[in-house]
């Protein structure tokens, strides 16, 4: 896994809310095609880590680096300056986002969930856009619903719809934020499941998760973070089950008995 | 078929434990409250019947003659030409000051601010003669830099007519009053929703067009039609700059004619009339844009059995990953 050049590099994000810092400096790398799983207790800076990568949080310091290029600011004599909101535009397009909360847009069927973005941005035709949807929606069996408005679907549905968004834009790298958290424990597992059939097929992924058995299963690395500093970094079992870090033992062995 | 509660009846007696209470039928309590509210009814009827139809004084063959009488057309005309262009131009209005007034920048934010404060302050009346005597304040009005020459001019008296003044003075009422909906309206949107545009790479114009607006339209239609009714009604205060529209056209002829009750109600019919065509509009808007909050099918058709999570690889069962 080392040896892939990475696909991305987070080098010493800082962000500040106020006076309240966090994020104190992380350093990430990602490889191509594998999955990373970021852990850690409530209010440690996962999600901010993640909406810092497509720009819906702006860092303080440090950069994000996709494929070797600094995305979301450009260098310009001995200072940098934030890109233009057009081209911060195109720069996000590389990843594709699914939120805890799954903000599908509900005034739209999941048909026009899936196809509003590669018709208006990627400029595709309806048809083509509707096909590859199709396809998707498939994908994440739910095919049968494309007619449906979002609230007319369970928590699962609507987040496997939401990801079929996502993946409609043909992201290089997906994000998730806690994908399963807001479901009720009976529908987990149908997401999970689309999860890890992503992660076969070879996709880049970013997962905040408190699935620890997920994690242990799909993860190629564990993030471990606490108070916004990475803590603890390896594959599932070295940060399971052999962590150094005192504070890494404490929190597994509160979630992994629960 | 047995019916269930013969069923029931059937078990009970086999088991040889009936309680005969157990099957009786339930009806509602009866209810005073329900023949009160009847009676009352059927009085207010007869009240009304009294009042409006068995009373002389209201003069119905009049109303009726006036009531398509080509000068109170003419006003009903002039009342839904003006009360269309100021809507119009005021909801332009409205839109952009709730724009600047959600603005990141500072000087916009406070300028919007500023306009929705003079106008909650003034009265419609005040601005309607403001604008109309606005010769007055300006002989000539220009573009150029101020306290310096200018590039185009022309004489304030040939602009204001009583017709400018009056749509002037309706639609920047409008305009101030209807910012605040307008801004209601974006800010009730979930931030989700904008998150969620800008992670698929929404250019803006399409964010408003197609996400945010019509979810805000939902929640501003309506104090929208509020404000929009308050129009037709407002339109007659154009009559202080001597604008004829159908209030105005009523006076006119109940000065002469001195039936004044009969004029005021063919006004009052008209009002009714176009009142009712904007809540017609209104709740053609409402289902337009309710469509997706709330549900179309009913519980049983939301979880299918047959539904399962299929993927191109491989189908994990729920255990596996729990
Ligand atoms: N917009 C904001 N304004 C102020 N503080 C914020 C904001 N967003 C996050 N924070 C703070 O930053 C810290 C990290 O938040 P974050 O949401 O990243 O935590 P998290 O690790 O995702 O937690 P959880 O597991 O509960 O989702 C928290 O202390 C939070 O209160
Ligand atoms: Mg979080």
């Amino acid at each position: 896994m080392n040896v892939a050049k990475p696909i991305l590099e987070l080098v010493a994000i800082t962000k500040q809310f106020g006076s309240f810092v966090a994020l104190k400096g992380v350093d990430i790398e990602i490889a191509p095609g594998s999955v990373t799983c970021i852990v850690g207790p409530s209010g440690s800076g996962k999600s901010t880590l993640l909406r810092t990568i497509n720009g819906l949080e702006e860092i303080d310091g440090g950069a994000v680096f996709f494929k070797g290029e600094m995305i979301g600011q450009t260098v310009r004599g001995q200072h940098r300056v934030p890109v233009s909101s057009k081209q911060a535009r195109l720069q996000k397009l590389n990843f594709g986002m699914v939120f805890q909360t799954f903000n599908l847009f509900p005034n739209r069927t999941v048909m026009e969930n899936v196809t509003l973005a590669p018709i208006t941005v990627r400029g595709h035709s309806r048809k083509s856009a509707r096909a590859a949807a199709l396809q998707l929606l498939e994908r994440v069996g739910l095919e049968h619903k494309k007619d449906r408005y979002p609230n007319e679907l369970s928590g699962g549905q609507q987040q496997r719809v939401a990801i079929a968004r996502a993946l409609a834009m043909e992201p290089e790298i997906l994000l998730f934020d806690e994908p399963t958290s807001a479901l009720d424990p009976e529908l987990v597992g149908e997401v999970l499941a689309v999860i890890k059939s992503l992660a076969e097929q070879g996709s880049t992924m970013l997962i905040v998760t408190h699935e620890m058995a997920f994690a242990q299963d799909v993860a190629d690395e564990v993030v471990m973070m606490a108070d916004g500093e990475v803590i603890e970094r390896g594959s599932p079992k070295q940060v399971v089950h052999n962590s150094s870090h005192q504070r890494a033992r404490e929190f597994f062995s509160s979630v992994v008995a629960s | 078929m047995k019916t269930p509660t013969e069923r029931t009846a059937q078990r009970l007696t086999d088991k040889g434990e009936i309680r005969a209470e157990a099957l009786l039928p339930i009806k509602p309590r009866p209810s005073i409250a329900k023949w009160a509210s009847i009676v009352l009814a059927v009085y207010v009827f007869f009240v009304g019947l009294e009042f409006f139809v068995f009373n002389e004084n209201w003069n119905w063959p009049l109303v009726f003659e006036y009531l398509f009488g080509q000068r109170i057309l003419q006003g009903l005309l002039n009342t839904i030409t003006l009360t269309l262009i100021t809507t119009l131009l005021g909801l332009f209005i409205g839109i952009l000051v709730a724009w600047a007034k959600l603005s990141p920048l500072a000087v916009l934010r406070k300028l919007a601010a500023m306009y929705i404060w003079v106008i909650r302050a003034t009265p419609l009346l005040v601005l309607l003669l403001m604008i109309f005597f606005l010769a007055a304040l300006v002989p000539s009005l220009g573009i150029g830099i101020p306290f310096g020459p200018s590039l185009f001019e022309v004489p304030t008296n040939e602009v204001i007519s009583r017709f400018t003044a009056a749509v002037l003075g309706l639609s920047l009422y409008l305009g101030g009053k209807s910012a605040e909906v307008f801004r209601s309206g974006i800010i009730a949107v979930d931030r989700g929703q904008f998150e969620a545009c800008r992670a698929v790479g929404l250019s803006p114009l399409t964010t408003y067009t197609r996400v945010i607006g019509p979810q805000s339209i939902r929640v501003i239609t309506p104090p929208m039609a509020n404000e929009i009714i308050t129009m037709f009604k407002n339109t007659s205060l154009v009559s202080v700059i001597g604008y004829t529209e159908l209030l105005t056209t009523a006076k006119l002829i109940y000065a002469t004619n001195f039936q004044t009750i009969p004029l005021l109600t063919v006004a009052v019919i008209w009002y009714l009339t176009l009142t009712s065509i904007a809540m017609y509009g209104q709740s053609l808007l409402e289902k337009r844009f309710g469509r997706g909050f709330d549900r179309r099918t009913d519980k049983e058709e939301q979880r299918e059995p047959t539904e399962k999570v299929e993927t191109r690889t491989s189908t994990i069962a729920d255990g596996d990953i729990r």
